[in-house]
């Protein structure tokens, strides 16, 4: 298994790691047991994602995919944010091995848990606009 | 950078001893062992004088109990598959093993159920070895075979085989261990240790990659593994790999030699390494710390996932092994760590690093100075050590 330049430059200079202090959404999805877990902190001005930061414990792949994501939505206004598919956040590595897609999809899933409970927050039903999120991806997981 | 390999026992690099044996059996001396030219009768020398040399370093009876492989799965399979096929129509449809083999043997135990074997996987608990009277107390009279490897090649816990050889002696049951990471570390004897069938090759100990053998006592009854030719007596054929079958002896030969000093400074190697390490909060050394391989330091650091140490270690010039599966295509973590009952998301963040007689003192002090640094930046960014350390202050 071989990792491409771009996912080791964002596992080796991960952008955006931290926390943002009052955040106006806090995601997290995946779980210990499966070895991954992420963490994602979004501030919104006018319906527009101004800062993200993230907390990923996971393989060089959760790293790596939780900062690209994090790159892909900073300045992007919500409803676009909520366009990212884990494919994009894939390409935009230049791809992953097959083992490490799940990694792309719990990125996806982190961003979408942190915009519904951005609106969770202002008591809007996220449901409606953000979509359920899965516990965890069918198949990956053995719990 | 420090450039330091702590992978020895994924694989080893080429003794220049043990190539500079090989050499000629590589350039001038190509003719096939079975032709009766004289180049051809050179080689086959070559590959007999091996045989007797190796049995002898094995405390072997007789050199015709040594069968040359491709190495320690061929091995694994054939002692197993062979054994198991050989002895079904007598009844025998047992097998006995431990729940931490390699996948060679855990692999084949699953192919074999598959065919209506009956396997016992026993427990190796939280120290990692298995307990002789928990073999005494699974063997029936169906059981064929017992198989305990010789030392783990995750968590390096050397098994008690010796005892284990004398139960099965008792017993009349068939004996196997995988000695892979063991050959070369701890003092084999199959005639004192009881042991009827020993697999092991030679690129774990600076031997030739490709090359193994399996150890048959005279009198044990074993399915042929490949039909075609007079080779091993007729029971594995195909032109011998005569410079590899030189290296694996050359490399046994070595190893032998160097046994008791090189053991000893690894010890001392690896207890600094492991003592230093202890020293992160929440970290855990895996496996008895005594009854361990001289080369092997496994530990888990809570909170951080095991690939990422990995790939940090990697980019700061140390190759290692994560005890976790993602490596390996699959993302369950370790068999082994599971099996000494550590819980998942602690197995997740395991590493592995084995040492070599070119190890030193430097890069051992290296590594204790970046792991610590590594553990704390991925622990910085961690959601699960952030919740551990919550938990601490709630007094949980």
């Amino acid at each position: 298994m071989v990792y491409s330049e771009k996912v080791m430059d964002h596992f080796a200079n991960p952008r955006n790691v931290g926390e943002i202090e009052n955040a106006d959404g806090i995601g997290e999805v995946g779980n210990s047991k499966c070895g991954d877990i992420m963490k994602m902190y979004i501030k919104v001005d006018d319906d527009t994602i101004s800062d993200v930061k993230f907390k990923t414990f996971g393989c060089g792949a959760a790293i790596a995919t939780s900062s690209m994501a994090t790159e892909l939505i900073k300045g992007k206004k919500i409803d676009d944010a909520l366009k990212l598919t884990n494919k994009a956040v894939m390409e935009a590595l230049d791809g992953l091995p097959p083992v490490k897609v799940h990694c792309s999809v719990l990125a996806e899933q982190a961003i979408k848990a942190a915009v519904s409970d951005y609106y969770q927050k202002k008591g809007i039903d996220p449901e409606p606009i953000v979509g359920i999120i899965p516990e965890c991806e069918e198949g990956h997981c053995h719990i | 950078m420090r450039q330091i390999y702590a992978d020895n026992s994924a694989t080893t690099k080429l003794s220049p001893v043990v190539l500079e044996k090989m050499m000629p059996y590589l350039t001038e001396v190509y003719g096939n062992p079975s032709s009766l030219y004289r180049i051809g009768g050179r080689a086959k020398e070559a590959v007999e004088a091996a045989r007797e040399n190796i049995a002898r370093n094995l405390g072997a009876k007789r050199p015709s109990e040594i069968y040359f492989t491709s190495g320690g799965s061929e091995s694994d399979n054939w002692a197993l598959k062979g054994a198991a096929h050989a002895l079904r129509s007598k009844g025998k449809n047992h097998i006995i093993t431990s729940k931490f083999e390699h996948h060679a043997i855990l692999h084949t135990c699953e192919a074999l159920e598959k065919e209506g074997f009956e396997v016992t996987y026993l427990d190796v608990y939280e120290n990692g070895i298995v307990h002789p009277e928990d073999v005494e107390s699974a063997i029936k009279d169906t059981t064929a075979i017992v198989s305990i490897m010789y030392a783990n090649n995750e968590i390096g816990t050397i098994q008690p085989i010796p005892e284990i050889g004398e139960i099965c002696r008792r017993h009349k049951v068939l004996f196997h261990t995988d000695a892979v990471q063991a050959a070369g570390y701890v003092k084999i004897n199959v005639e004192e240790q009881n042991i009827d069938l020993l697999s092991m090759t030679a690129h774990k100990i600076h031997g030739p990659k490709g090359c193994g053998l399996l150890y048959v006592r005279q009198g044990v009854k074993l399915e042929n593994l490949i039909e075609g030719g007079a080779q091993e007596r007729g029971r594995r054929a195909g032109t011998e790999n005569v410079a590899g079958i030189v290296g694996l002896d050359a490399a046994l030969q070595l190893a032998v030699d160097t046994m008791d000093e090189r053991c000893a400074k690894l010890s001392v190697l690896r207890d600094r390494l492991i003592d230093e390490l202890l020293k992160i909060e929440r970290s855990r050394i895996n496996g008895d710390r005594v009854k361990r391989l001289p080369n092997n330091v496994n530990m888990c650091f809570e909170g951080i996932e095991g690939e990422s140490l990995l790939l940090k270690l990697d980019l700061n010039g140390v190759s290692a092994s994560s005890g976790s599966a993602c490596t390996s295509g699959s993302l369950d973590p370790s068999h082994v760590l599971l099996s000494i009952g550590l819980p998942h998301e602690i197995a997740h963040g395991s590493t592995r690093m084995t040492f070599s007689e070119d190890t030193t003192e430097e890069d051992i002090d290296y590594i204790a100075k970046i792991v610590p640094e590594i553990v704390s930046y991925l622990r910085g960014m961690s959601p699960l050590w952030e919740k551990i350390k919550l938990e601490e202050r709630l007094g949980k």
